[in-house]
């Protein structure tokens, strides 16, 4: 990775609150004790001023405590949610020269049918269950643009073959499956058009142990033969261990330490994720 | 006691007021106008929304014919018939080629319809991507990006499940390269009939209070694939067991005392034309079998 390299994805100052704000807020924003709650108004400050780079290739890592807007972040990265203020810039979308959030919900929708993937912790969010399996996966290809029955259809059993779902389920709807095989249909959908950035938002939580691991092992291999950039929500440090090159740490809306994962995990400095590591270690 | 109605039953106001959403409507070909449906002396379902536009347009010297599942003579057509002409008292017809307003459910005439004639299409769902998103502001925000990945999921379901596009009526179309239209439950068998028609074409939905339209000369396109295209439904080598034509949206019907299966002329007045013309010995149908 060379200095001089382009980031896939460049997020700065990126907030998201939740309520109109008063003048008390502002000393909140500034208290030592960094509280992401204001008592006068009650609103509340899922993301404050988070800024990061994820590289091409690598995978990037987020964890944090329930309630730390890891999951908030990838909605906003997603577009579900729209950002109160900050910019994003993705390589592959206009040279990355234009401000992502700033752009119209047309233009939105077409990055995220183009240049992006989430696979969300829920699979009622991801899929649409009443639909068949192959059906899904299609869904993504038409919305990027493809008309050819024949090939969405070989695509479609090549993804849900790679992600063992039997060949004879595949005209199956998501919604008679297991929560493991709807959360692998949902990553074979969200692979779908080779997007250069997936948003992983706690693909692994509610799995049982060998379903966790055939995930994880399924993403960290397409992800080294595809190339492709990650970003990885979870709070289960096993999870980021095996998968993340770097990590993040975030605690009331903000990133309270970001490095490289066996530093985080082997050297950390700040105190939460000290507790953090030695709660599981 | 006598009521004394209003000309076409509405006051002037409800007319105006109709009449603007269809000016809207035909404005923006495809588009869902919103408007405020109206209470009808006939039940929700039953044709309101295309009742409604026709008594908006009908004017004194208009010529009437209401088609229902291809037949002038069933119930729901004569009693919209009944409706219309006691509260204006204008003239009916069943030859499509002599009326100025046909208002149609499930059909449009095979007869070509011309110029200066508005054809009135009755509704039941407006929407193309109901049954793919459930949510009217959620629809609404798909036609406005134009995003209609939607309807073209719900065509791949039917080929993956079927192994053909199997819509028996309802086809979604795309109209004037803009917005994806239901064309009102007409069978594929007329979707092409709405590309570049002469007449103008509104529809109209009374449950769901929307109208839209297709004018004159607009572009309307069956939505299809690269490797599966938009077919008609075929009817090769049937004909019209009473006036034997051919090419023409036939009915399956069974003989009781045979039980042999025929066909018969969906198009009930275009089918008594031909037989009329032809004992009148004008001989232009000579296709007869």
């Amino acid at each position: 990775m060379t200095e001089f390299e382009q980031p896939v994805l460049s997020v700065s100052n990126l907030n998201k609150q939740f309520g109109k704000g008063c003048p008390s807020c502002k000393d909140l924003n500034e208290d030592s004790l960094k509280k992401n709650y204001c008592p006068v108004c009650g609103t509340v400050y899922a993301c404050h001023d988070i800024t990061f780079e994820v590289y091409a290739g690598e995978i990037l890592g987020v964890v944090g405590e329930s309630g730390s807007g890891k999951s908030t972040l990838m909605q906003c990265l997603y577009f579900d949610q729209e950002v109160s203020s900050g910019e994003a810039y993705i390589s592959s979308y206009k040279d990355g020269k234009t401000d992502v959030f700033a752009e119209s919900s047309q233009q939105k929708r077409y990055i995220r049918n183009h240049i992006m993937g989430k696979v969300y912790q829920n699979p009622l969010l991801g899929l649409r269950i009443n639909f068949t399996s192959i059906g899904n996966i299609a869904e993504k290809l038409i919305a990027a643009g493809n008309r050819h029955v024949g090939k969405m259809e070989a695509r479609g059993k090549e993804l849900l073959e790679h992600v063992n779902i039997p060949i004879y389920r595949i005209k199956e709807a998501p919604k008679n499956f297991s929560g493991g095989m709807q959360q692998r249909v949902q990553i074979a959908k969200a692979l779908s058009n080779n997007p250069p950035l997936l948003l992983l938002d706690e693909v692994t939580t509610g799995l049982d142990l060998s379903v966790q691991a055939s995930v994880l092992d399924l993403i960290k291999t397409i992800q080294r033969e595809l190339q492709i950039t990650v970003v990885i929500v979870s709070h289960d440090l096993g999870v980021i261990r095996m998968l993340a090159d770097r990590t993040m740490v975030m605690l009331d809306g903000r990133i309270i330490e970001q490095g490289l994962t066996d530093q985080i995990l082997e050297d950390p400095q700040h105190g939460y994720t000290q507790h953090l590591v030695q709660s599981l270690l | 006691m006598r009521i004394e109605y209003n000309f076409a039953f509405f006051d002037e106001g409800s007319k105006r007021e109709i009449r603007r959403a269809t000016l809207k409507a035909v404005a923006i070909p495809g588009y869902q106008v919103p408007f405020a449906s109206r209470e009808m002396p006939i039940a929700r379902g039953w044709g309101t929304g295309g009742l409604q536009l026709t008594l908006s347009l009908v004017g004194k010297k208009d010529i009437l014919k209401v088609i229902d599942q291809g037949s002038d003579e069933s119930v729901n057509a004569v009693n919209i018939k009944k409706l219309i002409t006691k509260t204006t008292g204008i003239k009916v017809t069943d030859e499509a080629s002599e009326a100025t307003i046909i208002q149609s459910r499930h059909r449009i005439p095979e007869i070509p319809l011309q110029s200066g004639q508005i054809l009135v299409l009755q509704v039941p769902l407006p929407e193309p991507l109901r049954y793919y998103e459930p949510s009217e502001l959620e629809t609404k925000k798909l036609h406005a990006e134009q995003e209609y990945s939607g309807a073209w999921l719900m065509l791949f379901e039917q080929i993956m499940n079927y192994g053909t596009m199997s819509t028996g009526a309802d086809h979604p179309a795309m109209v004037h390269d803009r917005y994806v239209m239901a064309p009102s439950p007409i069978p594929r068998f007329d979707n092409p009939k709405l590309n570049h028609s002469k007449a103008l074409i509104l529809l109209g939905a009374g449950r769901e209070k929307k109208v839209y339209a297709v004018p004159p000369y607009t572009r309307v396109e069956s939505l299809a694939f690269e490797d599966f295209s938009f077919e008609v439904e075929s009817f090769k080598n049937k004909y019209c067991g009473i006036c034997g034509a051919k090419g023409v949206f036939l009915d399956e019907m069974l003989d009781d005392l045979t039980g042999e299966t025929f066909y018969q002329c969906n198009d009930t007045s275009y089918c008594l034309q031909r037989l009329n013309q032809e004992s009148a010995g004008r001989g232009i149908y000579n296709d007869r079998v």
